[in-house]
């Protein structure tokens, strides 16, 4: 045989019956309308060099396992059938063909190319049309290819010669883009055709910088300063000047959204702490002497839209690396996602939009891959389906890393190497900054080039070098290599010092890169760190026996300038100040206008409450989380001791994680969030208080400290020009500010991601419910106190602690029945702060059995899940609730969503010392755990629920539920 | 913390006194391995981690360990079949691993090391397929040690409950004969259970495997692999409600008594 053939192995799995891939086609072409297609599902491997029949064997020998699966013909089959195949898109990473290619290799078969794909048999004579249709929906197109034809024509060797990336020569075009002349008209026009995604303001400032050196930029140039101004790397929009109206209020001037708001608050409580609050790449806070903690959560919204996997894992990726970016380990993951609700008809989808159960299978198998991959558990989160997501899907992910304390290397040193370490760069993920700092639209999903994938392992070798090279001392500064790729990373490192960097020196993945897109390259999976050149032999030693790649590819100077090379020429001189001062500072004005008078909202006395209960229990939002978190391995490690699902079944719905992070102390960590839009559409202020409050109980409800809590921001939120979106946003980052100065609690980090908005087809925008996360971070003083809230014991008393009030604006109850109230819930910031410190200290003294927050869907929600997690029953006489009014009517005492509620099951000898605590706060004994699985409420008019836990149980558990063989 | 991934200069001497020295094996993408190496301090061992290259170069050697554990994780990214590449390379290694095993040292493979041992050959019967329902999953389960299983690996246990993690771990035989023949022969190990020790279906058995089999052993019985990872069950705070604290412990106590022989 030649060199450069192309050959095709096809490994069929013998049990097609469980295999995901024959279901997921017969589920396609279910829907299509073709039942009982017979369908065999294979792995298609490609290799492309010197093939031989020794490399032949060699490849079987790998890739098969003779019990599990059968070489597949690879020829002519069934005539009147046909053949699918999905493949990688050329220069898309493609982990497993390479693992492939090395396995190969060091079996002696050097030079060899492999791609893995997939190929479908489909053993009935179709319609192409229909043939066309599924494999259509079988490919994620923007990062595969998708080809279907004749059985009888199994070998297509010219496609498949298109699964690899073509050989390029190095391309060391570097171009002048002349703009000095160029008006506002045309400037706008370069910034659309170029992908820029600049305010006319800033092209404007651009110009005129470049007028006054007498010169015109470079491509290289432009787009660093295209990527470092965007609103993605440089949060434009927090740091503008803005202008906020309210009516009947004088207009408030804020210098400064995130400084005048969130680390003003930071600043005021002045928690001693606190180690790294908004300047490093994640929150850092002091675990005990000898450790810190830090947390990030990071957003990946829009490449999660697009591509729904591989979004969500490079997300995952990300925000593990601001981990490895403050010297840690890490040791835990968070993930908080909203969706599309799943069953929306394709009819409604705004055009370009993916189906939303796509998203949704997407987005959560993608992050399973990464956390599992990196041996990261994922311990936490939320999952949210309202229809403001269709479009724009918000996919949160948080990482928790650990490290010693106090020996974070920040500071990079004029003369330190600048050494990027981990993947190759390629065409993935260019203008990725810019993208996300744009509002989505149709002809978005044609942009492959700004969706990266992921390939865990390699992030898994640098997780495990980098802590060896930190306590070595090997490095003065790292960080992580993320949006806008080495110009921003590089560039953020040198913003002081200034740098020298010779592109060409950047490992690549494929030749034929231009120096800007070696500049800009989002490839994954890379740390850049400044590196003392007398370290640097030991660091290259340590990196190559993990089997890391690392290279030197620069210098920091001290002369404060941003000079860039390829092949000794510069390509790019930019001063520090200018790039990282320059940008011109925004003016925003933004106006909050309360939404139209409502209706209060009230449930109608004649309810059927038990009905209501079932109802809320079966919302999606609510339902059991189970089929998603058993994807997540939460368990590696051994730190998790509070698990996600809790009780003697492991089925109840745990408040929050309890991770053990030093084995030899008892001291713990609990992780938990608050999230509700539903609020925010009513006053995005009261929303935000909300979320913290939520957060907190949560953390509470498992035995963390209320004192010692810290927190984080995400906004997510349409477009910030335009003045009502920037309204919501400006009211939530207020009420952020006035929660945490309340419970004396600081903000360690936090991220926006504006632009969460979709332009459809006849121009309208429609922006995503502003949406903010709080998660919260706390020390739990005792693991072997950690509270969990399934019920334990029968006769034990049910104690509610915390006030009920008229607060069915925004809840669930309302919302089932498509109404929103007129106000959201009221917090009392104060009082919460003392019902926190003494469930905390009943826990922490040992007098509650089970404690469990009230949050959406209320009293009722709560209890029902206390009953199903611990397989109790319980009996609760709501006219025990402590209530801000004697008369609030049944229905809103059920499920009110008013906030620092918590319902606590006591023993009767802890009683009177439970109720010692609580003497001068809201609290009362409302019923107690019956040994029958039964749940009886009892309002004014008699009982009002009387329900099988089984039953709700049921109702609970089945909305998420997948089939399983 | 960081002292548990850092690898200790390496000691000349073929066995420390007192302790026998026990080897974490890992390679890239394997991420149990600190914890395994932990329990295996637990149970009295001298441990240290070494990277499957540093072995291949030359740097450590297995004739100076007296306990191997090929810890769990997701090796190579489990490309090609999990276990697959990381046995492809381990075969790099030679007869040294095969002499290990023949001497009679305990050889434990754990979920991800599981499947490279059977991959390796090193255990036999059968393969470990994608689970049944084509997902990872990550539950605890409860195990029982069938009557004819004799591992001095798993002395002490009877019926155990620990956490499974995987996404194959589904156990095929290599025909109906095997599943029975791998039974009465005491190869399998540990298989799945309800907590009345009643086989059953999914969730009691998490992955669909023949048998309900969860780990097998060799005939000597010192190689043993097992799906579930009982590095994840030794402490404190671990086992949710209704399962015992430490449990998983005893699986490395029993190969650090072996160890020592």
């Amino acid at each position: 045989m030649s060199a450069d053939t192309i050959w095709a192995l096809e490994i069929v799995p013998r049990d097609q019956s469980v295999d995901p891939h024959t279901r997921n086609l017969g589920q396609i072409l279910d829907d299509l309308g073709a039942s009982c297609v017979p369908i065999e599902h294979a792995r298609l491997y490609l290799l492309n060099g010197t093939l031989s029949p020794a490399l032949r064997t060699a490849t079987i020998d790998l890739c098969l396992d003779p019990i599990i699966a059968t070489v597949g013909p690879c020829e002519s089959v069934a005539a009147e059938g046909w053949i699918i195949e999905v493949l990688p898109h050329p220069g898309v990473t493609d982990a497993e063909g390479e693992s492939l290619a090395e396995a190969l290799a060091r079996d002696g078969f050097a030079g060899i190319r492999a791609r893995a794909g997939h190929r479908y048999h489909l053993r009935a004579p179709l319609a192409p049309d229909l043939v066309a249709a599924a494999a259509r929906r079988l490919a994620h197109q923007v990062v595969e290819r998708v080809a279907c034809r004749p059985s009888s024509f199994a070998h297509d060797p010219d496609w498949w010669r298109a699964a690899f990336m073509p050989d390029a020569a190095p391309d060391p075009t570097v171009e002048t883009i002349p703009l000095r002349h160029l008006d506002a008209a045309a400037l706008e026009q370069l910034s659309r055709a170029r992908l820029l995604s600049l305010p006319l303001q800033d092209l404007e400032a651009i110009r005129d910088h470049y007028v006054a050196l007498g010169r015109e930029p470079t491509d290289v140039e432009l787009e660093t300063l295209a990527q470092t101004w965007s609103e993605h790397c440089a949060h434009r929009t927090f740091k503008a000047t803005i202008r906020h109206h309210e009516a009947g209020r004088d207009m408030v001037v804020l210098p400064g959204l995130l400084k005048s708001t969130i680390m003003a608050a930071t600043e005021r409580v002045n928690r001693p702490w606190v180690l790294s609050a908004f300047r490093d790449n994640a929150g850092v806070i002091a675990f005990d002497r000898d450790h810190e903690i830090s947390f990030k959560v990071e957003t990946h919204n829009h490449p999660s839209a697009i591509e729904p996997f591989g979004g969500a894992n490079t997300g995952v990726g990300g925000v593990v690396r601001d981990v490895l970016g403050v010297s840690a380990e890490p040791i835990a993951n968070t993930d908080v996602l909203c969706f599309g609700p799943r069953d929306t008809p394709e009819s409604v989808l705004p055009a370009g939009s993916l189906p939303p159960e796509m998203v949704y299978e997407g987005v959560v198998a993608g992050i399973a891959d990464y956390g599992n991959k990196m041996g990261i558990p994922t311990v936490n989160g939320a999952t949210l389906f309202a229809p403001g997501y269709l479009a724009n899907p918000l996919v949160f992910c948080g990482t928790v890393g650990i490290a010693p304390r106090d020996r974070r290397p920040t500071e990079p040193r004029a003369g330190d190497l600048i050494v990027v370490a981990g993947g190759r760069a390629g065409r993935d993920g260019i203008h990725g900054a810019t993208f996300s700092s744009d509002v989505l639209g149709p002809a978005h999903a044609e942009l492959g080039s700004v969706v990266q994938i992921g390939d865990p392992i390699v992030e898994k070798r640098l997780a495990d070098a980098l802590p060896r090279a930190r306590d070595l001392g090997l490095y003065s500064a790292i960080t992580d290599c993320g949006a806008g790729g080495l110009s921003s990373a590089v560039g953020e490192m040198a913003s002081e010092l200034g740098a020298d960097v010779e592109l060409s020196r950047v490992p690549l993945k494929y030749d034929g890169l231009r120096p800007w897109e070696i500049w800009l390259s989002e490839a994954q999976e890379r740390m850049v760190l400044a590196v003392p050149p007398d370290g640097w032999p030991a660091l290259q030693k340590l990196f190559a026996e993990e089997g890391v790649e690392a290279t030197a590819i620069g210098r920091f100077t001290g002369d404060g300038r941003l000079r860039v090379r390829y092949e000794g020429g510069i390509v790019a001189e930019l001063s520090c100040a200018f790039l990282h001062d320059g940008m011109p500072l925004r003016v925003l004005e933004s106006l909050w206008a309360p939404p139209d008078a409502a209706e209060r909202g009230k449930i109608a006395p004649d309810a059927d409450l038990g009905e209501l209960l079932e109802r809320a229990l079966s919302d999606p939002n609510v339902a059991s989380k189970e089929s998603i978190v058993r994807r997540y391995d939460h368990e590696v490690q051994g730190r998790t001791v509070g698990k996600p699902f809790v009780g003697p079944e492991d089925v109840g719905p745990a408040d929050a994680a309890v991770l053990r992070p030093v084995a030899r102390s008892w001291r713990g960590l609990a992780i938990g969030c608050g999230i509700n839009p539903w609020y925010g559409e009513l006053d995005p202020y009261a929303m935000a208080l909300l979320a913290v409050d939520e957060a907190l109980r949560n953390l509470v409800a498992v035995g963390a400290d209320p004192a010692r809590v810290a927190l984080l921001d995400n906004f997510c939120w349409g477009n910030p020009m335009l003045p009502d979106r920037l309204g919501g946003l400006v009211r939530a980052a207020l009420g952020c500010h006035d929660a945490a100065v309340a419970h004396r609690l600081p903000f360690i980090s936090g991220k926006d991601s504006l632009f969460n908005e979709y332009r459809l087809a006849d121009g309208t925008t429609h922006a995503i419910p502003g949406t903010l996360l709080i998660s919260a971070i706390g020390i739990v003083p005792d693991i072997r106190r950690i509270m969990s809230m399934p019920l334990k014991r029968p006769r034990n008393w049910l104690y509610l602690v915390g006030l009920t009030a008229d607060d069915l604006g925004g809840s669930l109850a309302l919302r089932l029945d498509g109404r929103r109230g007129d106000h959201a819930p009221e917090s009392r910031p104060p009082v919460a702060r003392n019902i926190f410190r003494a469930v905390h200290r009943t826990i922490r003294d040992g007098l509650v059995q089970a404690c469990h927050d009230l949050s959406e869907g209320g009293l009722a929600v709560a209890a029902a899940e206390m009953a199903i997690g611990g397989g109790l029953g319980l009996e609760i006489d709501l006219g025990a609730v402590p209530a801000t009014d004697p008369a609030l009517p049944t229905g809103t005492r059920l499920f009110a969503e008013s906030p620092s509620r918590f319902l606590v099951e006591v023993a009767p000898e802890s009683v009177s010392a439970f109720e010692k605590r609580f003497r001068a706060l809201p609290h009362a004994r409302i019923g107690q755990v019956l040994a029958e699985p039964v749940m009886r409420v009892a309002g004014e008019e008699g009982m009002v629920i009387e329900a099988e836990v089984a039953r709700l149980k049921a109702c609970w558990q089945a909305p998420l539920q997948e089939p399983t063989a | 913390m960081s002292s548990a991934t850092m690898t200790p200069p390496r000691q000349s001497r073929r066995r420390a006194w007192g302790l026998p020295r026990a080897m974490v094996l890992r390679a890239p993408g394997v991420n149990c391995d600190r914890e395994t190496a932990r329990a295996l301090e637990m149970a009295g061992a001298t441990v240290e981690t070494v990277h499957l290259e540093r072995l291949l170069a030359g740097d450590a050697s297995i004739d100076d360990f007296g306990l191997i554990v090929l810890p769990g994780g997701f090796s190579y990214g489990d490309h090609l079949g999990a276990g697959t590449l990381w046995a492809h390379r381990l075969r790099a290694l030679g007869e040294s691993l095969r002499r290990f095993v023949d001497d009679g040292r305990p050889l434990l493979g754990i979920c991800n090391g599981f499947q490279a041992l059977l991959r390796l050959g090193l255990l036999e019967g059968g393969s470990l397929a994608p689970n049944a329902s084509g997902r990872f999953e990550c539950r605890w389960i409860w195990l029982q040690r069938p009557p004819n299983a004799r591992s001095p690996l798993l002395e002490g246990i009877e019926q155990i409950a620990l956490p499974v993690a995987h996404g194959e771990g589904r156990f095929i035989a290599r025909s109906p004969g095997v599943l029975r023949e791998l039974e009465s022969t005491g190869h399998t190990a540990l298989v799945y259970c309800d907590v009345d020790g009643r086989a059953g279906d999914y969730p009691v058995n998490p992955n669909g495997s023949e048998g309900s089999v969860a780990a097998l052993a060799n005939a000597a019985g010192n190689v043993l692999g097992l799906m579930p990872h009982p590095e994840r069950a030794v402490s404190a705070g671990q086992a949710p409600a209704g399962r015992v604290d430490g449990a998983g412990l005893a699986i490395f106590t029993n190969a650090v008594r072996m160890a020592r022989g």
